[in-house]
C-alpha cells in the first residue's frame, strides 16, 4: 500500500512538471510583454501552440536520418526524467536515489548531445552553427555546473538531491560565502542553458545571433512540439533546482500526507512565479551579448563554482 | 556546528567584497567598470558598518560613512566627469584576455588562503578568514593595476586595493580612528594627484593608453 | 591455470606463421584471426575465473628455468593481472573478430598476420610476468611487435615518421623502466617481484623510481607530454591494430604504472598522489583539446585516448593520496573509477576504431572534411559509431559516465585530506574533469556528426557500403558491453573488490545484492546511482508521448527539400564543416593552448584565384620538450662527432681512463 502511494506521489510530480513547464514560459513571456509595454499573450498560449504543433503533420527534409526523427522524443524524455527528480513540494520520492545531482547534471548534456546531432543531420549550414554553439556554450556551462554541484554537496555532505534540499532547510546551513558564490553562478548558468538574453535570444530568428533555434530550424509539427515542450521543461527544471536549493522553504518532507503535499505544491508554485518574474525583469533590463563574450560570461560562472569549492575544500566554515 | 549570525554575515560581505574585485576584472568598459566599483565601495561601507555593529565600535560608522560618501559616491561620479569630459575612450583595453585575467585571480585568492590560514590557526576564525579575503582584495587590486592599459582603470585598481586594507583594518579590532582618517585622507589626495596626471598626460600625449608614455620614454612593451 | 595460459599465448605466436604462409595457404586470414579469437577467449575465460576465485585463494604461480641462469622466469595470476587478462583478451577477443572481415580488405595481409597474434601474446605476457627481467622482456616483446604493425603500411611516407617515432619514445620508455626495476632490485639483484615487494625501497628511492614509472609506463601510455607518438603511431596501423594498441595496449601500460606504484613501492607518500593527479588533470585537458582539432578521424580518436588515460591517473592519483592519508575506503573508491575506466574505456575505444575502420574501409577516407552522410548507407555501423560516441562522452547510462560519477564521488570526499597543497590541487581537478567531459562531448558531437550525418562531401562516401558481417558482429558485442555496463555497474565494481583489496587493502561494500541493482559506492545518503531505472526511465518517457502522439495526434509526414531558413544551396561543401564546427572552442581555447594562428589570403576584386583560410595550430609538447631535446642530443652528437677520428693510442686512454674511473667509484662506494 505504502509503495502504491509513493508510486501516485512519484508519477504526481512527474505529471506536475509536465504540466506546469508550459505555464511558466506563458507567464515569463507574458510578463516580459507587459514590463516592455506590450499587451503580451495569454499565459495559456504555449499550451495552445503545442497542441495546435502536435496536429500538424510533420515535414522532413529528404535526407532526414532516423537520428533526425527519433531525437525530439529522446531530448524530451531525458529532460523530462531530470526535471522529474528534482523535488518540487516534496523531498524523498521513492525514485529520488536513481540518480543524484551529478546525474541530472549529465543527462541534460545527453539530451543537448542529442539535440546538438539533429542540427546536424539535414546538412545544413544553419544547423551546423547552431550545434557548433550550443556546444561551445555547454562546454563551459557544464562545468561550471558542475562546480557548483560540488560546492553544493560539500556543504550538505551528499550528491543526493533530496538530501541536500532537506540539509536546506535545516537549522545548520546558515548564509555562506560558498554558496552565495554558487548561486550565481547557478543563475548564470541557468540562463545560458536556457538560452535566454544575454547569451541566446529565444524569440529571434535573426540568423547571426540564434544559437538554440538555428539548431532546431528544421524541426516541424510534432517534432517541434516535443522539442518547444523539453524547452519549456528545462526551463522549468533550473527553476525548480534553484528554489530547491537555495529557497527550499514549504517543501513536504518524504510521506508527509496530502495536506502537506498540497502545502508544498502552493508553496512551489509561488516560487515558480517568483523564479519567472524575475527572469522576465532581468531579461528586460539587460542587451544580448556578443557570441565570443559569451566564453568570458560562463567562465566567470566556472571561476565563481570553483572559487566557492575551494574556499570549501580549506576551511568547512566558509 | 552553530553558527552566529554575525560569522555568517561579515563572512558574507568580505565575500562579496572579492565577488565585487572579480567584477572589475571582468569589466571591458570604462563606465561601468565605474559602477562596479561604487558598488565595490558600498559593500565596504556594509561591511565596515556591520563591523561596527558587531564589535560595538561607534568610530567605524564614521569609516563606514566616509566610505560610502566618498568612495561609493564622490570619486564614482567625479571619475565619471573627467572621462565625460577628456572624451577619454570608453574601452578598457586589457594586456592579458579576460579570461586569463580571472583564472590568475583565482591563484591569487587561494595564495592568500594558503598564506593567511595556516599562519594563524589559533587565531579568531572570523578575523582569520576576513584577513584572507582581505588580501584576495588587495591583490585582485594589484592584478587590476597591472593588467588593463588604460590609466582610468589603474585608478580604479587603486582605490579596490585600498578598499581592501580598509577592510583588513576593521577586521582586526581596535584600530584607531586617526589611523583610518589619515588613510582615507592619503587616498583622496591621491585621487587628486592621479586625477591631475589624468589631465596632464591627456594634454601631452592626447590619450590615457599609459602605453603611450612607455613608448614615448622609449621602452618597447 | 598458468599450463592453459601459456598454451594458449603460444598458440598465439605459432599463429604468426600464418603470415609467411599467405598465399599458399588458402584460408590464412580466416584462420589466423579465428584462432586468436579463440586463444583470446580462452585467456578471457582464464581471467575472470581467477577474478572470481581471486577473493580468497592465493595467486597462482609458476616459474620456469628459462632466461637468466640465477633468476628463472616466474609467472604469476592475481587479481590485478587477472582484471586485466579480462580486459585485454576481451579487446583481443573483439579486434580478432572484426579481422576476419577487415583482413580481407588489407593490401599486404601478410605483414599484418605474422605479428598480430604476437602482440596479444606480448600483452599477455607482461600481464603475468612476476619478475622484473619476463616484464621487460615480455613489454619490449610487445612493443617491438606493435611498432612493426604500425609500420605494416610503410609505403606511406607518413607511416615510416609515426613509427620512427614511437621506437624512439618506446625505447626510452623501455629504458626507464629498466633503471626502475634496477633501483628497485637494489645491489643484490632481487629482481623477482616476490623479493622486491619484501624489501620496500626507501622514500628517496622510491620517488625516484616512481618518476621513472611515470616516464616508462607513461610514456606507453600517452600522459602529456610524452604523448606525442601516439597520435602519429595509432592511426598508422591497420584499424582492428589501432583498436588494440589505443584501446588495450595503453592499458596494459596503466597497468604497468599501477603494478609498480601500488603493488612493488610499497606505501605511497603523500606526494606521489598529487603529482599523478596533475599530471593526470594536465593529460587530459589537452587530449580532448587537441582531440577536437583534428580532422582526421583516426587521429581524433587517438588524441581522445590520451584524455581517457588522463581520466584513468586521476583516479589512480586520487587512490595514492588517500593511500598515504591511511583513507583505505576512499582509496578502494578513486582505484575503482580508475580502473573502471580502464573497462570502460577499452570498450568503446576499441568499438569506435573499428567504426573508423568501416568508414575506411567503405569510403578510402580518413579525412573527415570528405565524409558525411553515412548513416542512410551504412546504418549499423552508424549505430553502434552512435553508441560508442555516447558512452565516451561519458553520458548515461551508458558506461563512459559510471566510471566519471565515481571519480567525482572519490574527489567530493577529498576535503578529508590534511595536505594543504592537495586541497588546492583536487577541486582544479574536478574541474578539469568536468571540463574535459563536457569537451568531449563536443568532440564526438563533431565525430559523429561530421561522418556519419549531413549530406556527403565527397563521391567516396556518396558510394559507401555497409560493413560485413564480422565486423558488425564485433562493433555490436562491444556497444552492448557498453550499454550493460553502464545498466548493471555494480556486477563490475564487484569484480573489482578483490583488485583494490590487494593493492590498497580495501574495498567498496557489494553493490550486486542492493535492490534495482543500484550502485552505492559510500553510503546511500551520500550518494547513489541506479543506470537500469535511468534506462527504463528514458525508455519510459520516449516510447510514451511518441505512441500518443502518433495514436491521438497524427502521424502525418511529409518529406520536402531541406528549408535552412529560406536559402537552401544544393551544394554539400556548404555545410558546416569539421573545422567550422571546432572553430568557436578553438577560438575560446587555441590562442592560450596552441598558439593558434589563422591565415586568410583574400584575393582582391577581379583576381581570379580562390581565397584561402589556413589555421595554423603548434603542439606545444613539441616545441618546449621534444625540439629542445632533438636540438640537444644533435649538438652532442656533432660534438661527440670527432671521437670517430682519433688514433689507436687515444682510443686505448679513453677505455683506460673508464675503466679507472669505474675502479674509483667501485672504491668510493664501498
Amino acid at each position: 500500500m505504502a509503495l502504491i502511494l509513493n508510486l501516485i506521489v512519484q508519477g504526481a510530480q512527474m505529471a506536475l512538471v509536465l504540466l506546469l513547464a508550459p505555464l511558466l514560459t506563458g507567464v515569463v513571456r507574458l510578463m516580459k510583454a507587459r514590463l516592455m509595454g506590450r499587451r503580451g499573450p495569454s499565459p495559456l498560449q504555449p499550451y495552445r501552440d503545442l497542441l495546435r504543433l502536435t496536429r500538424k503533420e510533420a515535414v522532413l527534409a529528404e535526407n532526414a536520418s532516423w537520428l533526425f526523427r527519433t531525437a525530439p522524443y529522446l531530448v524530451f524524455a531525458m529532460i523530462w526524467v531530470a526535471a522529474s527528480l528534482i523535488p518540487t513540494f516534496a523531498t524523498g520520492l521513492i525514485f529520488s536515489w536513481s540518480a543524484d545531482l551529478i546525474a541530472i547534471v549529465a543527462l541534460l548534456g545527453s539530451a543537448r548531445f542529442f539535440l546538438a546531432l539533429a542540427g546536424m543531420d539535414i546538412g545544413t549550414s544553419f544547423g551546423g552553427i547552431g550545434s557548433s554553439r550550443e556546444m561551445m556554450i555547454a562546454s563551459l556551462a557544464e562545468p561550471a555546473m558542475l562546480m557548483i554541484v560540488f560546492t553544493v554537496s560539500l556543504v550538505a555532505g551528499s550528491t543526493q538531491l533530496s538530501t541536500v534540499a532537506a540539509f536546506m532547510q535545516g537549522p545548520d546551513v546558515g548564509l555562506r560565502v560558498s554558496l552565495a558564490l554558487a548561486l550565481i553562478g547557478l543563475v548564470i548558468v541557468a540562463i545560458a542553458e536556457n538560452a535566454r538574453i544575454p547569451v541566446d535570444n529565444p524569440a529571434t530568428h535573426l540568423e547571426l545571433t540564434m544559437v538554440h533555434e538555428a539548431m532546431v530550424l528544421e524541426y516541424s509539427g510534432r517534432h517541434l512540439a516535443m522539442i518547444e515542450a523539453a524547452s519549456a521543461l528545462k526551463l522549468l527544471l533550473y527553476v525548480s533546482l534553484i528554489a530547491c536549493l537555495f529557497a527550499p522553504f514549504g517543501m513536504a518532507t518524504a510521506a508527509a500526507g496530502p495536506v502537506a503535499y498540497a502545502a508544498g505544491a502552493l508553496a512551489y508554485g509561488g516560487k515558480l512565479l517568483g523564479g519567472g518574474l524575475l527572469l522576465a525583469l532581468f531579461e528586460t533590463s539587460i542587451a544580448k551579448m556578443r557570441v565570443f563574450r559569451v566564453p568570458e560570461f560562463l567562465g566567470v560562472a566556472l571561476m565563481l563554482g570553483l572559487l566557492g569549492l575551494v574556499l570549501l575544500f580549506v576551511t568547512r566554515s566558509l | 556546528m552553530t553558527r552566529g549570525l554575525a560569522f555568517d554575515v561579515s563572512h558574507l560581505l568580505a565575500g562579496g567584497m572579492v565577488l565585487a574585485s572579480f567584477m572589475l576584472l571582468y569589466q571591458d568598459r570604462v563606465f561601468s567598470l565605474l559602477r562596479v566599483f561604487a558598488l565595490h565601495a558600498l559593500v565596504l561601507a556594509l561591511s565596515v558598518a556591520w563591523q561596527a555593529n558587531v564589535q560595538a565600535a561607534p568610530h567605524l560608522y564614521l569609516t563606514a560613512v566616509i566610505a560610502l560618501a566618498f568612495k561609493a559616491i564622490v570619486i564614482p561620479v567625479a571619475l565619471h566627469r573627467i572621462v565625460v569630459r577628456l572624451g577619454i575612450h570608453r574601452q578598457l583595453e586589457t594586456v592579458v584576455g579576460v579570461g586569463p585575467t580571472i583564472m590568475f585571480g583565482m591563484g591569487l585568492v587561494a595564495l592568500s588562503i594558503a598564506v593567511i590560514l595556516p599562519v594563524l590557526p589559533d587565531a579568531d576564525p572570523l578575523a582569520r578568514e576576513d584577513l584572507a579575503f582581505a588580501l584576495s582584495v588587495v591583490l585582485l587590486g594589484l592584478l587590476m593595476m597591472i593588467s588593463r592599459r588604460n590609466a582610468v582603470s589603474q585608478v580604479i585598481g587603486f582605490m579596490s586595493l585600498e578598499n581592501g586594507l580598509v577592510l583588513a583594518a576593521t577586521g582586526a579590532k581596535g584600530m584607531p580612528l586617526v589611523v583610518e582618517i589619515s588613510v582615507a585622507f592619503s587616498i583622496l589626495i591621491a585621487f587628486i594627484v592621479i586625477g591631475i596626471f589624468l589631465f596632464r598626460i591627456r594634454e601631452r600625449f592626447d590619450t590615457v593608453d599609459v602605453g603611450a608614455m612607455d613608448s614615448f620614454r622609449g621602452e618597447r612593451r | 591455470m598458468l599450463i592453459v595460459a601459456a598454451l594458449a599465448i603460444l598458440c598465439l605466436i605459432l599463429l604468426g606463421l600464418c603470415g609467411p604462409l599467405h598465399g599458399r595457404l588458402g584460408h590464412a586470414t580466416s584462420i589466423a584471426y579465428a584462432g586468436a579469437a579463440g586463444a583470446t577467449a580462452v585467456l578471457l575465460l582464464m581471467g575472470l575465473a581467477a577474478l572470481i576465485g581471486a577473493a580468497g585463494a592465493a595467486p597462482v604461480t609458476a616459474s620456469l628455468s628459462v632466461g637468466l641462469p640465477w633468476l628463472g622466469a616466474h609467472f604469476r595470476i592475481d587479481a590485478l593481472s587477472a582484471y586485466f587478462m579480462v580486459v585485454v583478451n576481451l579487446g583481443g577477443l573483439a579486434a580478432s573478430i572484426y579481422g576476419i572481415g577487415y583482413g580481407e580488405h588489407e593490401r599486404q595481409p601478410g605483414r599484418v598476420l605474422a605479428f598480430f597474434p604476437a602482440f596479444l601474446a606480448g600483452m599477455n605476457m607482461v600481464l603475468l610476468a612476476d619478475d622484473a627481467f619476463a616484464f621487460l622482456l615480455s613489454w619490449e616483446f610487445m612493443s617491438l611487435s606493435s611498432w612493426l604493425l604500425v609500420v605494416a603500411n610503410h609505403r606511406q611516407p607518413d607511416n615510416l615518421h609515426a613509427g620512427y617515432v614511437y621506437l624512439v619514445m618506446a625505447s626510452m620508455g623501455t629504458f626507464a623502466l629498466l633503471l626502475g626495476f634496477g633501483l628497485l632490485a637494489g645491489p643484490e639483484g632481487g629482481y623477482a617481484f616476490e623479493t622486491i615487494r619484501a624489501a620496500a625501497p626507501g622514500s628517496g628511492r622510491a620517488a625516484i623510481v616512481l618518476a621513472l614509472a611515470l616516464l616508462g609506463a607513461g610514456s606507453k601510455a600517452g600522459i602529456v607530454p610524452l604523448h606525442a607518438w601516439l597520435p602519429l603511431a595509432h592511426p598508422a596501423a591497420p584499424s582492428h591494430v589501432s583498436a588494440l594498441m589505443s584501446g588495450v595496449m595503453t592499458k596494459v601500460a596503466v597497468y604497468g604504472f599501477v603494478r609498480i606504484a601500488f603493488d612493488l613501492l610499497g606505501p605511497p607518500d603523500w606526494w606521489w598522489g598529487l603529482v599523478v593527479l596533475v599530471l593526470g588533470g594536465i593529460t587530459a585537458v589537452m587530449g580532448v583539446l587537441y582531440a577536437l582539432m583534428q580532422h582526421d578521424l583516426k587521429r581524433l580518436l587517438a588524441y581522445h585516448t590520451v584524455e581517457n588515460i588522463g581520466i584513468i591517473y586521476i583516479g589512480l592519483g586520487l587512490a595514492l593520496a588517500f593511500q598515504a592519508q591511511g583513507h583505505a575506503g576512499v582509496a578502494a573508491l578513486g582505484l575503482a573509477a580508475g580502473l573502471l575506466h580502464v573497462l570502460n574505456h577499452s570498450l568503446f575505444k576499441s568499438l569506435l576504431f573499428f567504426g573508423s575502420g568501416a568508414v575506411l574501409v567503405a569510403t578510402g577516407e580518413r579525412d573527415m572534411e570528405r565524409l558525411g552522410g553515412l548513416i542512410h548507407r551504412m546504418p549499423a555501423t552508424a549505430l553502434y559509431f552512435l553508441v560508442g560516441c555516447a558512452a565516451i562522452s561519458a553520458l548515461p547510462p551508458l558506461n563512459g559516465f559510471v566510471s566519471e560519477w565515481m571519480t567525482f564521488q572519490a574527489i567530493l570526499l577529498s576535503p578529508q585530506l590534511p595536505d594543504w597543497t592537495l586541497r588546492f590541487a583536487v577541486p582544479a581537478v574536478g574541474a578539469i574533469l568536468a571540463l574535459s567531459a563536457a569537451l568531449a562531448a563536443t568532440c564526438f558531437v563533431k565525430a559523429f556528426g561530421i561522418v556519419f550525418l549531413g549530406r556527403p562531401r565527397s563521391l567516396e562516401a556518396a558510394a559507401a557500403r555497409e560493413a560485413d558481417r564480422w565486423q558488425l558482429g564485433s562493433m555490436g558485442a562491444l556497444a552492448a558491453l557498453c550499454v550493460v555496463v553502464g545498466v548493471v555497474p555494480g556486477l563490475f565494481v564487484d569484480l573489482l573488490g578483490p583488485v583494490t583489496q590487494l593493492l590498497v587493502g580495501d574495498r567498496l561494500g557489494p553493490q550486486l545484492g542492493l535492490p534495482w541493482l543500484t550502485l552505492v559506492p559510500v553510503a546511500e545518503a551520500r550518494s547513489s546511482y541506479n543506470g537500469l531505472l535511468l534506462l527504463l526511465f528514458i525508455a519510459f518517457s520516449t516510447v510514451a508521448p511518441a505512441l500518443l502522439i502518433h495514436r491521438y495526434a497524427t502521424r502525418a509526414t511529409r518529406r520536402g527539400a531541406l528549408w535552412d531558413c529560406g536559402t537552401p544551396t544544393s551544394d554539400p561543401a556548404a555545410q558546416y564543416s569539421a573545422g567550422s564546427f571546432a572553430q568557436p572552442i578553438r577560438r575560446v581555447f587555441g590562442a592560450m593552448v596552441f598558439h593558434a594562428r589563422e591565415h586568410v589570403d583574400m584575393p582582391q576584386p577581379g583576381e581570379t584565384r580562390a581565397a584561402r583560410f589556413h589555421v595554423d595550430l603548434r603542439d606545444l609538447a613539441w616545441d618546449f620538450f621534444y625540439d629542445p631535446v632533438a636540438r640537444g642530443v644533435s649538438a652532442v652528437a656533432g660534438r661527440m662527432n670527432h671521437l670517430q677520428f682519433l688514433t689507436i693510442r687515444r682510443y686505448l686512454t679513453l677505455v683506460f681512463g673508464a675503466l679507472v674511473l669505474l675502479l674509483m667509484v667501485l672504491a668510493v662506494w664501498h
